[in-house]
């Protein structure tokens, strides 16, 4: 078994949900209360990923952050390295192609929220940001747990963002499903066979354990 | 600087805790225009009128959930609103208290969290202390730690009336507040409300569809028809004077008049009203103060003195008007307080009746009905 794919995957897809959950709910909550008529242009942006090859998005997140576009050149001169092949690299793709997985349940979860409850506390004189946080996120944490759980199981098993932007570099950019490819690749069918068992193990528990807990406290 | 000291003067000029003039056009072509004026101090106003004349509106247009376009609302002094200046202040900043419709309590929290929901400014002793001050007020002792879904319906409305007047507001505004409960309810907790709402010197705005909810509850009526506001007065001249046939009819009831019960005897009270006392049948509720409605169609003319029959009120009067209305005529009377009967017409021409006629107003008990109005 390969464990620094597995560790390295971890830490991926830990690092992807944590940046979905900070900056994927205020942008999913502004989604479903905004009346904001243009709101289905940047719906359809954030759905992009999930019908999109995902070889299609590294690819143009590839050309975006290379050495010879502005915006790899402005990484290079902040931070000095460079993004593609890099863990920073593919963590950047991986979150532009888990943004679905996020967002779609948290929209849902929060257009489910009844209006008047936000009212009810903007009238209360509580702001804009505390009826989110005491009002919202309390109502709403069932949805936004499954976007997580979601989230962090899709991107444990994100390949084809992270092949097209890192590559194959262990400990760097191998993540499980990269290793697989390399084992099936060097006909080394019984370890891409453990990995892949492994993968199913964790993907079924999880889904199994994201359905348990939202049946155990239905919406009140 | 300047603007400032014109703003005192002009709250000191005008005692007029709340002036709104406003419009709201929708993108569906409906336009909303209200003017309302409300003094300091308690008093009730209502907004009464069929679903969908743009009451609702209104009142959120007052709280700040919705943006008119065109006008102005100032309250105390301060500008809540105003198109030319571009000032539209938030919900937070204009100090109200909201009723929702279904009282929109969180579900996920205690009653006394509900209650104390609004308080989050305040030091943990000075809520605590404003928390059970409200339980008391409002009889929820022993369902402080329940959740909202585990109350009965008049409870969740003492929640979110508690919720709401615990932060007290400069102005209340109630959307529908008893239409959640069911019909027995409903007509104790009408003068209940009227009761709770008058220990808070502050002025109240209610919307409601309900005639016999705007007649118990308000000191004032606004009559709204088709996102306009049609006639607005103390509620017996309202009533009893409709400035044209569609609010009579919105209204439905053509007759109210402010009455004491001098004495209940055997389910049959006598009230008073002016000069004259009146036999009706008492309301369910005990009350000295009443507001006495009589239907127009339930008053029955007769020419010269009364013979034996078996109608209990028997009331001189003198025809004030004949209006022709289709197959009717809508009479008004004076038999010391104003009264209007609607006859078929042919029965008013045989009577012959002419303005200034001598006539008796015959009222049988049951047709008078008494809403208790403390």
């Amino acid at each position: 078994m390969d464990w620094q794919a597995i560790l390295l995957t971890l830490q991926l897809a830990t690092s992807t949900t944590a940046i979905l959950f900070v900056f994927g709910l205020p942008l999913a909550y502004w989604l479903a209360t905004t009346r904001w008529r243009g709101k289905f242009l940047l719906e359809s942006i954030v759905m992009l990923p999930l019908v999109l090859p995902p070889t299609v998005l590294g690819f143009y997140i590839l050309l975006a952050l290379g050495p010879y576009s502005p915006l790899g050149q402005f990484y290079e001169r902040v931070t000095g390295g460079h993004l593609p092949f890099s863990f920073s690299g593919i963590l950047l793709g991986s979150v532009l192609g888990n943004l679905p997985f996020a967002i779609r349940p948290f929209v849902a979860a929060f257009s489910a929220l009844d209006r008047r409850l936000v009212e009810a506390s903007w009238c209360l004189g509580v702001s804009r940001f505390e009826t989110f946080r005491r009002v919202a996120l309390p109502l709403c944490w069932p949805g936004i747990l499954a976007g997580l759980v979601l989230t962090f199981a899709h991107a444990v098993g994100e390949f084809g963002v992270v092949l097209m932007l890192g590559g194959n570099i262990p400990g760097i950019t191998r993540t499980i499903s990269v290793s697989i490819y390399d084992d099936v690749q060097a006909l080394d069918y019984a370890a891409a066979a453990r990995t892949s068992g492994l993968l199913i193990v964790f993907s079924f528990t999880v889904l199994c354990l994201t359905h348990l807990l939202q049946r155990r406290r239905p919406p009140a | 600087m300047t603007q400032i000291a014109h703003d005192k003067t002009d709250a000191h000029l005008n005692p007029q805790e709340l002036v709104a003039t406003f419009e709201k056009r929708f993108a569906g072509g409906a336009t909303i225009t209200a003017g309302l004026s409300l003094p300091a101090g308690f008093s009730v106003t209502t907004l009464f009128g069929p679903s969908g004349c743009g009451k609702t509106t209104v009142l959120r247009c007052l709280a700040g959930l919705e943006r008119p376009n065109e006008g102005s609302i100032r309250a105390a002094g301060k500008v809540w609103f105003d198109s030319q200046q571009k000032i539209c202040l938030t919900p937070q900043q204009r100090d109200i208290g909201f009723l929702f419709q279904d009282y929109a309590l969180f579900p996920h929290l205690s009653v006394v969290e509900n209650i104390a929901f609004g308080l989050h400014v305040c030091s943990r002793h000075e809520r605590d202390q404003r928390v059970a001050e409200m339980v008391q007020m409002f009889d929820l002792k022993g369902l402080e730690s329940r959740r909202t879904h585990q109350i009965s319906g008049g409870q969740q409305q003492r929640v979110a009336l508690a919720r709401v007047l615990v932060r007290r507001p400069r102005l209340l505004l109630l959307d529908e507040p008893l239409s959640a409960l069911d019909a027995t309810l409903r007509e104790q907790l009408r003068i209940e409300l009227r009761r709770r709402l008058s220990l808070f010197q502050i002025p109240v705005i209610v919307v409601t569809h309900d005639r016999v909810e705007a007649i118990a509850l308000s000191d004032h009526l606004v009559i709204m028809e088709g996102g306009r506001i049609r006639q607005s007065g103390p509620v017996e001249q309202v009533i009893t004077r409709p400035s044209d046939l569609s609010v009579a009819r919105i209204v439905g009831v053509e007759t109210v008049l402010v009455g004491a019960i001098l004495n209940v005897h055997e389910g049959l009270a006598t009230v008073q009203v002016g000069r004259t006392t009146l036999l009706a049948v008492a309301p369910t509720i005990p009350a000295k103060c009443v507001h006495v409605c009589i239907r127009g169609e339930d008053v029955a003319i007769q020419k010269g003195p009364s013979g034996e029959t078996s109608v209990r009120n028997h009331l001189p009067a003198i025809i004030q008007s004949l209006t022709p209305e289709g197959p009717l005529v809508r009479i008004g009377l004076d038999c010391g307080f104003d009264l209007t009967a609607l006859v078929t017409r042919p029965a008013c021409t045989e009577l012959q009746l002419k303005v200034g006629d001598q006539v008796t107003a015959n009222l049988k008990a049951p047709a008078i009905h008494l809403i208790a109005h403390d």
